[in-house]
């Protein structure tokens, strides 16, 4: 086991494209490490440098307290598992496991009592001597971590492991993936583009985006997931991390005496003290235009919440409900143009057309109690917890009061 | 993609027949149209001389069963000419030198072009594709008298070096393209597993390679095999080297004065070139490398 720095990485194509740019991390030992973001941001390509596979062109790479930038993928004693779980199709499984031991010249023993306990571990020893073919994409996937596991290497490498799976049986995997990395306290750095699947299993989670010409680095925000979650350094990583996203709007702050409101599409809220705390320097932005940020889940209908507070409300015309069963959601309109900044349109991709012509509405998504009696075209009255609402600058996107992410320093001092 | 799925579940058994039967009719028809001559052929193979002269080989259908129609005569003399069994183990001798030596370069080279990086490595593989234009028959004579210069003429090695080297272009080709298109991840896990380019390529990529190496094999064999032109060239017409082709083309006279023997002893050449094609055949179909990746 050992720690993986990365100082400065970065990745230019020989036809000049940047891929990678700037990538600062400390992973600690035994750290469970996520890289997520959209496609195109990166996050594979890091993960390629990391094992060797793709050249290092800017920046060093240390795994312990060595250079490795030059090292071959075999001298990094790293093991990986791929999206496609890279099996060798004319091997048994066992062969399959034992593949990188016996190329390291180990005795046999060894290995078949590392591969037995492997297999045990993954509950794949009846399965040992059949070929990749007569397994299921769940087993696959376990052959492949296996392989991984019997190395017992100074670090994992994961690339969208879980992506092939079907539903039920990802969620299902990625509880045993968290459960190994418990046992086993490997250094885990796995990449994947679904934030459920940071959000559970990272300690610590890496939002990345990819890189342009005007900002040549990919890190947005490396926290973990609540932090993500609660602190979004801006409206890029607030976008991306939860399900549904967050609800944002123009908007602008009005102090009146020691009370603060919220200002937004004809409505006006009172805003909880705790938020301002969470935003230092806001008192300076005082009736500049802002992004306003609600999660979905910080919305509650009126009449299930005791004693609400008439000045933490809205009233809204529902225009779609979603039944879950466990939670309602409620869809309806804002009447303010929808936040449409360069980091929102990276994040809606080809949707951000259908967004710009849907015209001067905000969509917005409240969840409330299940047993809430509401359908399309009803008027409800909502209460927001004001103490979570998120603000952000209009232009250049980053949190107020935030430490905006590389690269974006002197964005937000200009 | 899902209402294409969705239309063609819909179609009743009929419309499903009247769909592919063109393709089914074109099937049939190339499959009879190409076996009639073998089949004509095999069946005159066992008439006797005059009646091979007389008639053609359908008259024998009226009275299949007449004995008087049949004879094993054509294939007692072919095998009891002289020099034909020499001639059989001589087609061996070169034939299988001339398929093991090009598939074996060829694996090697393939596996550098598609998995190795190195400068100009595309314009090199571009340059040995390049080389199957040149035509057989151009190169017979420079190499001939290159062969001079080495004293090669007139032994095995110097046919073995022709058709290896004629049958390299096409076998890197072939096997480069099949190489590449194995996932890259089986490749770079190995990588990662511990493993050098030999290793790969012994471990990984022969073994998964195995079908395309059995398709050149069976082109490349029955080329060589049925190759007379250039054993002609290189060996030459001395009784103690000649090949198969060769002999056969002796056997019937230099005025086709013992033509009725040609069918038998067709056949006779043709039994190893189809026991090899029947017993490698199912190479051809490529599955050798499922469940290796999700697809």
């Amino acid at each position: 086991m050992a720690k993986i720095t990365l100082d400065d990485i970065g990745k230019i194509y020989p036809d000049g494209t940047r891929a990678v740019g700037h990538v600062n991390l400390d992973i600690q030992d035994g750290e469970f490490l996520v890289l997520v973001g959209p496609s195109g941001c990166g996050k594979s390509t890091i993960l390629r440098m990391i094992a060797g596979l793709e050249e290092i062109t800017e920046g060093k790479l240390y795994i312990g307290d060595q250079l490795v930038n030059d090292v071959p993928p075999k001298d990094r004693d790293i093991a990986m598992v791929f999206q496609n779980y890279a099996l060798y199709p004319h091997m048994s499984v066992f062969d399959n496991m034992a593949f990188g031991l016996k190329l390291r010249k180990m005795p046999k023993e060894e290995i078949k009592r590392r591969v037995l306990e492997a297999a045990e571990t993954l509950e794949i020893t009846e399965f040992l001597d059949r070929k990749p073919k007569a397994l299921s994409g769940g087993q696959r996937q376990r052959v492949a971590m296996g392989r991984a596991i019997v190395r017992e290497p100074k670090a994992f490498l994961m690339d969208e492991p879980l992506s092939n799976l079907d539903a039920k049986l990802r969620v299902q995997m990625r509880t045993e993936l968290s459960l190994l990395h418990k046992r086993l306290g490997t250094t885990t750095v796995y990449v994947t583009h679904d934030q459920v699947e940071a959000m559970t299993l990272g300690h610590r989670v890496a939002v990345l985006r990819a890189v342009s010409p005007q900002r040549p680095y990919n890190l947005q925000q490396v926290a973990p997931p609540t932090e993500l979650f609660n602190e979004p350094v801006n409206l890029f990583v607030a976008g991306f991390i939860g399900s549904p996203a967050m609800n944002m709007v123009y908007g602008h702050l009005e102090a009146d005496g020691d009370t603060v409101w919220a200002v937004f599409a004809g409505n006006r809220v009172k805003v909880d003290p705790v938020a301002l705390e969470r935003h230092p320097g806001i008192d300076e932005r005082m009736g500049d235009r802002l992004v306003l940020g609600i999660r979905p889940g910080n919305f509650e209908a009126a009449s299930h919440v005791a004693g609400a507070d008439p000045d933490k409300q809205i009233e809204v015309n529902v225009e779609v409900t979603e039944m879950l069963g466990n939670e309602t959601f409620v869809h309806f309109l804002l009447d303010e143009e929808p936040v449409m900044t360069p980091d929102i349109q990276e994040l809606l991709g080809a949707a951000a057309e259908e967004e710009a012509v849907m015209g001067h509405k905000t969509q917005f998504t409240a969840r409330v109690s299940p047993d809430v009696p509401v359908t399309a075209g009803d008027r409800l009255a909502l209460v927001i917890d004001t103490a979570k609402m998120h603000f952000f600058d209009p232009t250049h996107g980053v949190r107020i009061g935030a430490t905006p992410p590389p690269g974006m320093e002197a964005m937000v001092q200009s | 993609m899902t209402t294409a799925t969705i239309a063609g579940a819909k179609k009743t058994g009929l419309a499903r027949i009247v769909e592919r039967w063109p393709v089914k009719t074109a099937v049939w028809l190339i499959a009879i149209l190409w076996t009639i001559p073998s089949f004509g052929l095999l069946v005159t193979s066992f008439r006797p001389r005059d009646d091979i002269r007389g008639s053609g080989w359908w008259t024998v259908f009226p009275d299949v069963w007449d004995k008087a129609h049949w004879t094993l005569s054509n294939y007692q003399t072919v095998l009891s000419t002289g020099g034909f069994a020499n001639a059989f183990l001589n087609s061996l001798a070169v034939t299988i030198p001339a398929v093991v030596i090009p598939i074996t370069i060829a694996a090697f080279a393939a596996y550098g072009f598609a998995w190795m990086d190195f400068p100009g490595r595309h314009v090199l593989f571009a340059l040995v594709v390049g080389l199957m234009v040149v035509p057989l028959q151009m190169a017979l004579i420079p190499i001939l008298r290159l062969y001079t210069r080495f004293d090669l003429v007139g032994s095995f090695p110097a046919v073995w070096l022709a058709h290896a080297g004629f049958g390299l272009p096409l076998a890197v080709y072939l096997l480069r393209n099949y190489m590449g298109s194995l996932p890259s991840s089986v490749i770079e896990s190995a990588q990662i597993d511990g493993a050098d380019h030999f290793t790969i390529f012994w471990r990984l990529i022969l073994p998964l390679s195995v079908p395309v190496l059995a398709s050149f094999a069976i082109f490349q064999f029955l080329w060589v095999w049925n190759d007379f032109l250039v054993a002609l060239v290189f060996l030459g017409l001395e009784p103690r080297s000649q090949v198969l082709t060769v002999a056969l083309a002796n056997l019937a006279g230099n005025r086709g004065e013992a033509e009725h023997l040609l069918p038998a002893a067709a056949f006779v050449s043709m039994v190893l070139p189809m026991v090899v094609f029947l017993s490698l055949q199912r190479y051809f179909v490529r599955g050798l490398t499922a469940g290796s990746v999700k697809g």
